[in-house]
C-alpha cells in the first residue's frame, strides 16, 4: 500500500470542489443574464424619464426655467423739480428702495408674513392686489415705498426662490417737499391715482399704481411733470440678485417746472404768517406773475403724501385750523375796508361824487332810519383822508350816491365775484352781492341798507386773498387784469396771454394811489411804513359778527368771533411792481395783516437793491481786472 | 511575462469608461461651481480619483482571496470606526457622518463599509456549501449587513444605510433562496414599511417621501429640490444649454448642483443626447462588471462582482432616478460623477476589486 499522499489527496478534493464550483458557476450564469436583463431594463426606465422631460415637454419646463430667473423690473421715471423762478429747487425727488410683489410668482399663503415683515396690513394689500386684477400678471405691484433699513433687510434675506420669490426690490425716487411746509399749498403733494381719477379721460395714459399728482402745481401740471417709465429684464438667481440685464427700455424723466415764485418772498411771507391763519398773495401786477403765495397753517406734505393715504393724512382733514385748505385761493370772507378803493373808483368814474365832495364824520351816520358807526370821529373829511384814515361815513354816503349797481358794475370789472382764474386748482369765487344777484340767489328784494353795508366792504360780499391782489393791482395799474399764473412754462408764456383791461380814467386811479399812499403815511397803516419805498396800500377790518352782538358780549368775544384783519399794498406808487394782499383771521385789526405785507414788500426791494449791488461790484471789478 | 499578464487582465473597457465618466463628472462640477464658495472643488476630485486609481492598482495586485481572509479584521474595523463617528465626527447639514482625518480632509466611513460589506458577505456565502440558504444563513449575514445599516441610519443618513441592501440581495440571489423565503421575507418588509413610517421616520423624511408623490404638494417646501432639477432636466431639451450655460444650474436654482443633482446639472448642460451618452457609459460599465462575474474562476469572485454590479446599479437607479422625480429623494451620490472623495476612493477600490476578480480568470 503506497504511502498516502495527503497533498495529492488534497489536490484531488480541491480538483473535485472546483468541478461543483464550476457546476454550480453554470447554474449561476443564468442568474447573471437576468440580471443583465435587470441592467437594462433600469436604464431603459431612466432613459424613458429623459425622454419625458427633454424630449417630450421641454417648452413646458424651459418655461418654468425662465420664470425662475427672469424678471420684468419697472424703472420709475423721476417726476420733474419745481423750481422758484431764480432757478432754486422748491421740490426735490429722493431716491429711495421700493417692495414690489410679482404676481406671477405669487402664492397666497405667503402674504401674510410678508405682510408682517413690511408692517402692512394684510386686508389692505389683499384689496390693493385685487385693485390691479386687470392689469396683466408680469406687471409687478408696488407694495411699498420708503423702506426702512429693517424692512430692506427683510426684503433681501427673504426674496430666494425657496422663500418668497415673488418679492422685488427697486430703487424709485419719491417727492421731496420743503420741510416747514414752504410753499405746501402751491406745490400740492402727489399720491397714488384713485379708481375714480383712472376712470377720467384726463388720466387716459395711467395705470393703477401710477404717481400722479393730487392737489396744487402737482396736480395742475400733472402731465408736464410726469415722465415716461421705462422696463427692466434681468437675469436673477436664486437668492433674487441681478446677474445680468437682458434688455432695458430708459425711462423718460418728468420735465422741470419753473415757477414764477420767487423763494425769497415766499419764505419771508410765511415766517410774517406763523402762527396766524391767513395766507399772502404777492402778484407782479404788470404781468399776473405769482411771486409769493402762501397759506397758514401749513403742513409738511413729506408726512403724508405717499403712495398710500396714511392715518396722517385723515388727521389732517379733521385738525380745526384746516392746514388743508389753500386760504390764498379758497378763503371767502367780507374783505372790509380794502374794498373802499373798489367803490372809491366807482363813484369817481360815474362822478356821483364831486373833486371836492366831503363829509363831516361824528363817529357815525344815520342812513335809511338805520344809525351806522364810524371806528372813530374823523370830523371834516374829504377824498384823500377817508382813503387814509378810512373813514366810513365818508364811504356810506359816497356808496349811498353811486348806488349799488354802480359799485357792483366797477367790482366786477375789478374782477371780484369769480374766480381770478390762478393755475391753481380748488379756487373760490366769493360773492359779490347786487339786486340781480340777491334776486337770483336769495329770490328776494335789495334793501337800500345793504348798499351802505356794501361800501364799506361788508354784508353779503365775500373775496378772496388772490381776488383782492388781483383787482387792487389790475386797477392801479391803470385797468389792465393779468390773469395770476404760477409758471411761464407749459404753454403759460407769459406776453402770450393778453390782459382784460378796462378804461378807467387815468386821474381818478391817481386819486385813489394818492389815498391809498397816505394810509401807509400817516394814516391807518402807518406801521407798515417801509423808508424809502413809495409803498401805498389800503387796512380792513372786517367784522365776523355784528357790532351789538359785541357789545352785548361785552370784551370776551371768543377768538374765532374777533375781526377778520386784511390789508392790501403795493409799490411804488408809480408803475406799481408788487401787489401784495394779506388775510389774518381774527387779526382785529387790518393794520396788524398790513404788517405782513410790509415784510413781503420789503424782501422784494431789498433784494433788488442787493442784485443792483451785487452787479455793479462785478462790472466795477470786471473793469479793474481787464488786461491793459 | 509579468508585462504580459498585466496587460492582459487589465480590463481595459471598465478603466476607460470608468476614466471617461469621472471626466465628464469633473467638467460637471467644474461648470456647476464656478464663481461660487465651492469653486475649487473639481481639484480635490480631480486628486480624488488619482488616489482612487492608486488604490484601484494596489488592489488589484493583491490576491482577493487573501482579502476576503482579512474580512472580518476590516468588518469589525468599519464597525468601531462608525460608532467612533458619533462620538467625533463632523456635522454636516444635520447629519453627523463625516471623520475629520488632517487638512481638511474629511472621510465617510458608511461609503468605505460597502466595500467590507461586499467583502464579508462574498466570503460568507462562498463557505455555504449548499444551493438554497437556510434560516441561519439568512439570519447571518442579514445580522452582518444590519449593524452597520443601524448605525449609518442612526447618524442619520437613511439614503447610504440602503445602499447596503442590494449587496446583501444580490448574493442570496446568487445563492438561491426557496420562494416560500422570499415570501416570508415579503411579508416582513410589508410590515416593517407602516412600523418605519410611523416610529423611525422622521418629518422631513416623510416629507421627502410625500413630495415624491406629489411634488406640487409643497413646491416651496420639500417639493423644492424635486421640481427645480426636473426643470432643470427639462431646460436642458434636446441638445442642452451649452457647457456653464445653464440657467437652473448658474443661478443655483438648482440644489447641490455637483453632488446629488449633478446629473440634473449634466442634464441641463448637455441635453438628451448627453444622457443617453452618460447612461450609456454606465451601462457599458455594469455589463463589464457582469461580465467579469460570469467570468469570474470560482464563486467568491462571482459574488464579489456581482454585488459591486448591483451596487452600482442601485446607486444609478436611485440617484438619477430622483433627478427626474421618479425616485424619492434620498441623498446618495451618483458614483464616479458626484463630488465626494470618499464615493470616489471607494468606487474604485470596488473596481480593482472587480479587476482583481478578472486577473484570476484563467487561474485552475
Amino acid at each position: 500500500m503506497p504511502p498516502v499522499d495527503f497533498q495529492h489527496q488534497e489536490e484531488i478534493k480541491e480538483r473535485e470542489a472546483q468541478f461543483l464550483l464550476r457546476e454550480d458557476l453554470k447554474v449561476a450564469a443564468v442568474k447573471i443574464d437576468a440580471s443583465q436583463y435587470l441592467i437594462f431594463g433600469v436604464f431603459l426606465f431612466l432613459l424613458s424619464g429623459f425622454w419625458e422631460l427633454q424630449v417630450h415637454r421641454p417648452d413646458y419646463y424651459s418655461e418654468a426655467a425662465q420664470k425662475n430667473h427672469i424678471k420684468a423690473l419697472p424703472i420709475m421715471a423721476p417726476r420733474g423739480k419745481l423750481l422758484d423762478r431764480d432757478g432754486r429747487v422748491i421740490v426735490d425727488n429722493t431716491p429711495v428702495f421700493t417692495a414690489m410683489l410679482s404676481r406671477e410668482t405669487l402664492k397666497e399663503e405667503h402674504l401674510p408674513p410678508i405682510a408682517e415683515g413690511l408692517g402692512l396690513d394684510l386686508e389692505e394689500l389683499k384689496q390693493r392686489l385685487q385693485r390691479f386684477e386687470k392689469r396683466p400678471k408680469y406687471e409687478p405691484v408696488v407694495i411699498k415705498e420708503k423702506l426702512t433699513q429693517a424692512e430692506l433687510s427683510f426684503v433681501e434675506s427673504h426674496r430666494d426662490s425657496e422663500t418668497f420669490p415673488e418679492l422685488d426690490l427697486i430703487e424709485s425716487q419719491i417727492r421731496q417737499y420743503p420741510q416747514d411746509g414752504v410753499a405746501a399749498h402751491v406745490a400740492g403733494y402727489v399720491g397714488e391715482i384713485s379708481d375714480p381719477e383712472l376712470d377720467t379721460a384726463e388720466y387716459a395714459r395711467f395705470k393703477p399704481g401710477d404717481v400722479v399728482g393730487k392737489s396744487g402745481i402737482e396736480k395742475q401740471y400733472n402731465d408736464w411733470l410726469t415722465g415716461v417709465d421705462g422696463k427692466r429684464q434681468v437675469v436673477v438667481n436664486n437668492r433674487g440678485r441681478e446677474i445680468r440685464e437682458l434688455g432695458k427700455q430708459q425711462a423718460v424723466p418728468g420735465k422741470n417746472l419753473t415757477l414764477t415764485i420767487d423763494l425769497d418772498l415766499q419764505v419771508v411771507g410765511e415766517i410774517a404768517l406763523e402762527g396766524k391763519r391767513g395766507a399772502v398773495v404777492a402778484l407782479d401786477p404788470r404781468n399776473g406773475e405769482v411771486l409769493a403765495l402762501a397759506s397758514s397753517p401749513t403742513y409738511d406734505a413729506n408726512r403724508f403724501a405717499e403712495r398710500l393715504q396714511s392715518e396722517e393724512w385723515k388727521a389732517m382733514l379733521a385738525d380745526p385750523d384746516k392746514p388743508m385748505l389753500n386760504r390764498a385761493i379758497q378763503a371767502q370772507f367780507a374783505p372790509g375796508s380794502t374794498f373802499k378803493p373798489i367803490v372809491a373808483l366807482a363813484a369817481l368814474e360815474t362822478h356821483s361824487i364831486e373833486d371836492n365832495f366831503g363829509v363831516r364824520c361824528g363817529g357815525g351816520a344815520t342812513f335809511y332810519g338805520r344809525y351806522t358807526r364810524c371806528h372813530k370821529v374823523h370830523g371834516g373829511v374829504q377824498f384823500r383822508d377817508a382813503m387814509a384814515l378810512s373813514c366810513d361815513v365818508f364811504f356810506y354816503t359816497a356808496g349811498d350816491r353811486t348806488g349799488i349797481d354802480n359799485i357792483a358794475k366797477y367790482a366786477q370789472t375789478a374782477g371780484f365775484g369769480k374766480k381770478t382764474g390762478i393755475d391753481l386748482g380748488g379756487e373760490t369765487d366769493g360773492v359779490l352781492p347786487s339786486p340781480s344777484w340777491k334776486a337770483r340767489v336769495r329770490r328776494e328784494r335789495w334793501y337800500a341798507g345793504e348798499t351802505i353795508n356794501v361800501s364799506i366792504g361788508q354784508g353779503a360780499l365775500a373775496v378772496t386773498p388772490i381776488q383782492l391782489a388781483y383787482t387792487i393791482g389790475g386797477m392801479v395799474v391803470g385797468g389792465a387784469w393779468h390773469k395770476p399764473r404760477l409758471t411761464n412754462d407749459a404753454g403759460r408764456g407769459g406776453d402770450r396771454i393778453a390782459p382784460r383791461r378796462a378804461v378807467l380814467q387815468a386821474e381818478n386811479v391817481a386819486r385813489i394811489i394818492d389815498g391809498m399812499y397816505g394810509a401807509v403815511h400817516g394814516g391807518t397803516a402807518s406801521s407798515a411804513r417801509i423808508p424809502d419805498v413809495s409803498m401805498c396800500g389800503k387796512t380792513g377790518t372786517a367784522q365776523i359778527v355784528s357790532n351789538d352782538f359785541a357789545k352785548a358780549r361785552g370784551g370776551g368775544l371768543r377768538k374765532d368771533l374777533r375781526d377778520n384783519a386784511w390789508f392790501v399794498g403795493f409799490a411804488p406808487r408809480e408803475n406799481p411792481e408788487i401787489v401784495v394782499a394779506a388775510l389774518f383771521e381774527n387779526g382785529l385789526h387790518g393794520s396788524s395783516a398790513a404788517l405782513i405785507v410790509r415784510d413781503v414788500i420789503k424782501a422784494h426791494f431789498e433784494k433788488k437793491t442787493r442784485l443792483r449791488q451785487d452787479a455793479k461790484v462785478l462790472s466795477m471789478q470786471q473793469v479793474l481786472t481787464r488786461p491793459r | 511575462m509579468i508585462g504580459y499578464r498585466a496587460f492582459r487582465d487589465f480590463d481595459w473597457v471598465l478603466w476607460l469608461v470608468t476614466l471617461a465618466i469621472c471626466g465628464l463628472g469633473s467638467l460637471q462640477i467644474f461648470s456647476a461651481t464656478r464663481g461660487t464658495i465651492w469653486k475649487g472643488v473639481f481639484t480635490k476630485q480631480l486628486a480624488a480619483i488619482a488616489l482612487g486609481l492608486a488604490l484601484a492598482w494596489l488592489i488589484s495586485r493583491i490576491d482577493y482571496h487573501t482579502l476576503l481572509g482579512h474580512a472580518p479584521l476590516f468588518y469589525v474595523a468599519t464597525v468601531v470606526l462608525l460608532v467612533v463617528t458619533f462620538f467625533i465626527g463632523a456635522k454636516f447639514f444635520g447629519s453627523r457622518r463625516w471623520i475629520p482625518v488632517f487638512g481638511g480632509v474629511h472621510l465617510q466611513i458608511s461609503e468605505f463599509a460597502k466595500l467590507i460589506l461586499v467583502l464579508v458577505v462574498a466570503r460568507y456565502l462562498s463557505s455555504v456549501r449548499n444551493d438554497r440558504l437556510e434560516w441561519k444563513d439568512l439570519g447571518k449575514i442579514g445580522g452582518m449587513v444590519g449593524l452597520p445599516m443601524l448605525l449609518v441610519m442612526r447618524q442619520p443618513d437613511l439614503g447610504t444605510s440602503l445602499t447596503y441592501l442590494p449587496i446583501l440581495l444580490a448574493g442570496i440571489y446568487l445563492v438561491g433562496l426557496r420562494w416560500q423565503y422570499w415570501a416570508a421575507i415579503a411579508v416582513v418588509g410589508l410590515v416593517l414599511v407602516p412600523v418605519a413610517w410611523f416610529v423611525y421616520l422622521k418629518d422631513y423624511q416623510k416629507a421627502r417621501l410625500t413630495t415624491f408623490v406629489d411634488p406640487y404638494r409643497d413646491p416651496k417646501g420639500a417639493g423644492y429640490q424635486v421640481i427645480q432639477s426636473q426643470i432643470a432636466v427639462g431646460n436642458g431639451g434636446l441638445w442642452g444649454r451649452g457647457v456653464a450655460k445653464g440657467d437652473q444650474t448658474q443661478l443655483r436654482f438648482l440644489p447641490v448642483p455637483h453632488t446629488d443633482f449633478i446629473m440634473a446639472a449634466f442634464a441641463e448642460e448637455h441635453g438628451f443626447v448627453g444622457v443617453v451618452l452618460v447612461l450609456g457609459l454606465y451601462m457599458l460599465l455594469l455589463m463589464q462588471i457582469v461580465q467579469n462575474a460570469r467570468e469570474a474562476p470560482d464563486r467568491v469572485g462571482m459574488y464579489v462582482c456581482m454585488s459591486v454590479g448591483m451596487l452600482l446599479l442601485f446607486h444609478v437607479l436611485v440617484n438619477v432616478g430622483m433627478v427626474i422625480g421618479r425616485m424619492p429623494v434620498t441623498g446618495i451620490p451618483l458614483p464616479l460623477m458626484s463630488y465626494g472623495g470618499s464615493s470616489i476612493l471607494t468606487t474604485f477600490m470596488m473596481l480593482g476589486l472587480v479587476n482583481n476578480v478578472r486577473s484570476s480568470r484563467f487561474v485552475s
